[in-house]
């Protein structure tokens, strides 16, 4: 999902900065509170960084026969809510865009909004809707990890279309789509799977804060 | 849950991970296989005509110092998550 340095027109670099900076913002100040309500869940917060600092390190083979590689944002977005998983996000894009020259700087903006904005978006509303339904809190976690990562990708492939929409929108969506999306479904449900299984750990060993950040259905939350 | 539901989880992992290996076993890089979909969808947008205004002030060298980077990077945050674990289940047990 990284958008290459310098290949989105000044135009739209500009315009995913506007979009993405209050959220950004929005994130920090997010992450301030609630870890100055609950102190105890600033090791979450690292731990969902470093998840997202792995994951997305991961160039992992898919079966279109490319590769490409897992998003971690859905686990920081369900904890802290998706602006706070905007802000790692930035963390781990900068680290990239920096070092590894993947992504960029003027592409940054498109980056963020893309994997810190949309996929934990996505990520949190599935979580929540499915916690809401009283379905289990590992159900949910798998489902919301699995379209956050895959969601980030459609995302980027909308970006691109809208950018390059050669010769239509339509038909330069489905060429991204194709790059993008297709690849990225067996690889959003390992993301899913490697999530449920930081999730198990967190379950035993954190329920008391999960509990605080009121992530569990009705039915989980009686039975602790 | 307990830890057995762990390991069904990862092996199903690496399963998926194994498979496209299986299924193009044998085609490589030469034949246009294994590259990444970020590479991809640039070359797409340098079809269109599109020349980037824009490049990264510092690149790796070479993909062994890349390599070594995206292992940093790894490295890093797998540390993090091992020591929060580590120290949880520490806690847990005394």
């Amino acid at each position: 999902m990284h958008i290459m340095e310098g290949f989105l027109p000044p135009l739209w670099c500009a315009v995913w900065y506007i979009i993405s900076i209050p959220v950004i913002i929005y994130g920090i100040f997010k992450i301030k509170k609630v870890t100055e309500e609950i102190p105890d869940s600033k090791t979450l917060l690292a731990v969902s960084g470093a998840f997202m600092f792995v994951l997305s390190s991961l160039k992992l083979p898919s079966v279109t026969g490319s590769c490409s590689h897992p998003t971690g944002n859905g686990l920081g977005a369900v904890l802290f809510g998706p602006a706070a998983a905007s802000v790692l996000a930035v963390i781990v894009l900068l680290f990239q865009a920096v070092l590894l020259a993947h992504g960029g700087l003027t592409t940054l903006g498109a980056n963020v909004f893309s994997m810190g904005i949309v996929g934990p978006f996505v990520a949190w509303a599935v979580y929540k809707g499915i916690t809401k339904a009283n379905i289990s809190s590992t159900i949910a976690i798998f489902f919301a990890a699995f379209l956050g990562d895959l969601l980030t990708y459609v995302a980027t492939s909308f970006q691109l279309a809208l950018a390059f929409p050669d010769p239509t929108f339509t038909g330069s969506l489905v060429k991204f789509l194709g790059i993008f999306a297709i690849t990225q479904i067996p690889l959003a449900i390992a993301e899913g799977l490697l999530t449920v299984v930081i999730w198990n750990g967190l379950k035993e060993y954190r329920s008391k804060i999960l509990s605080k950040l009121n992530l569990f259905s009705n039915k989980e939350s009686e039975a602790i | 849950m307990d830890s057995k539901w762990n390991v069904v989880l990862i092996i199903l992992v690496i399963i998926l991970c194994i498979a496209p290996l299986v299924m193009y076993n044998g085609l490589g890089e030469d034949e246009g296989y294994f590259g990444g979909a970020d590479g991809a969808a640039g070359d797409a947008i340098e079809e269109t005509g599109y020349e980037p205004w824009f490049s990264s002030f510092w690149e790796p060298p070479s993909g062994e110092i890349e390599s070594l980077l995206f292992a940093l990077q790894a490295a890093i945050g797998a540390i993090i998550i091992g020591y929060f674990f580590g120290y949880w289940k520490g806690q847990k047990e005394s």
